[in-house]
């Protein structure tokens, strides 16, 4: 009984979301054109990049609040009584791990820089360093993040926080987040290493704050 | 039908069966390494449709972080249950 009833709403759902897919209209509006032919103006020269920082910028800056939020979420809820487990034991990720995390800062560093002008970018560059800590974390190179202190909250931010300044900045040349032209390259470098960054520690510190590994140093 | 046919049409298969076993399974471990596969055969469909972009951020945030973090929930799970029936 309980299985034919989602069955049922399963299948109609899906022939809900089916109508609206063929309700579209077929010739939807194509804005390729539009986005390569102002790709000079945008400050970089890769259209996803162009895309995500410039054009649809508001965008971008919800996203890094919705994950800072998350982030605080998880600040709040975070137990501060913890049985301490012991480190992973085995000797092979420790040695595959120590020379893989420079590797991975300096891809995430490769990722950032090539999200100018090819596939690449701030969120990727990010994945990669939030990856490079929880491998740190799990072969007991860096302890949990049990009671995060000033510095390591700051960094947590900072994206959001320069991107928000920048944001308001442009205010007065104009529209929210419409660079001025020359200026436009810069701004997205600084707005994406800074994003970088702070996604790096957002994303490893989901897994950091809440890791049961030893030490409360951090 | 060239080869690069077949493997899109693998490719999509092998993504719908491990996306309908990953939910069906009744083994927790089993559907969160059911997830991560899925999630690395994601990234190469969207590799596939030529949305590198899209890829690399699959690769690394569905497939990678995500995989750790339902790992990390697994475990956690795993030792309440062990801590109880020790209790």
């Amino acid at each position: 009984m309980k299985k034919l009833l989602v069955l049922i709403a399963g299948l109609s759902f899906a022939a809900i979301l089916g109508t609206a897919m063929f309700a579209l209209e077929s010739t939807p509006v194509d804005l390729r054109l539009e986005v390569s032919a102002n790709l000079p103006l945008s400050g970089v020269d890769h259209e996803v990049t162009a895309v995500l920082l410039n054009y649809r910028g508001y965008d971008t800056l919800l996203e890094i609040a919705v994950l800072l939020l998350a982030l605080l979420g998880i600040l709040a809820v975070m137990p501060f009584d913890r049985t301490i487990a012991p480190p992973a034991d085995g000797p092979v990720l420790p040695i595959l791990a120590r020379p893989a995390i420079p590797l991975m800062v300096i891809v995430a560093l490769y990722l950032l820089w090539a999200g100018a002008f090819k596939p690449g970018g701030a969120f990727q560059a990010g994945a990669v360093l939030g990856a490079a800590g929880v491998l740190a974390h799990l072969t007991g190179l860096v302890p949990g993040w049990h009671r995060p202190r000033l510095w390591l909250r700051s960094g947590l931010a900072a994206g959001f926080a320069v991107f928000l300044c920048v944001a308001t900045a442009t205010l007065g040349h104009g529209a929210f987040l419409e660079y001025p032209r020359p200026l436009a390259g810069a701004l997205i470098l600084l707005i994406e290493a800074t994003l970088t960054l702070s996604l790096g520690f957002c994303l490893s510190g989901l897994f950091l704050l809440l890791s049961k590994g030893e030490g409360d140093k951090s | 039908m060239t080869l690069e046919h077949y493997f899109d049409i693998v490719l999509a298969l092998a993504l719908l069966w491990s996306a309908w076993q990953s939910l069906i399974t009744p083994k927790l471990d089993r559907a969160v390494i059911l997830f991560i596969s899925f999630g690395l055969l994601l990234t190469l469909a969207w590799a596939r449709l030529d949305a590198p972009d899209i890829a690399l951020a699959e690769a690394a945030i569905g497939a990678g972080l995500t995989g750790v973090l339902l790992l990390d929930a697994l475990g956690a799970l795993g030792a309440s249950k062990h801590s109880r029936k020790r209790q």
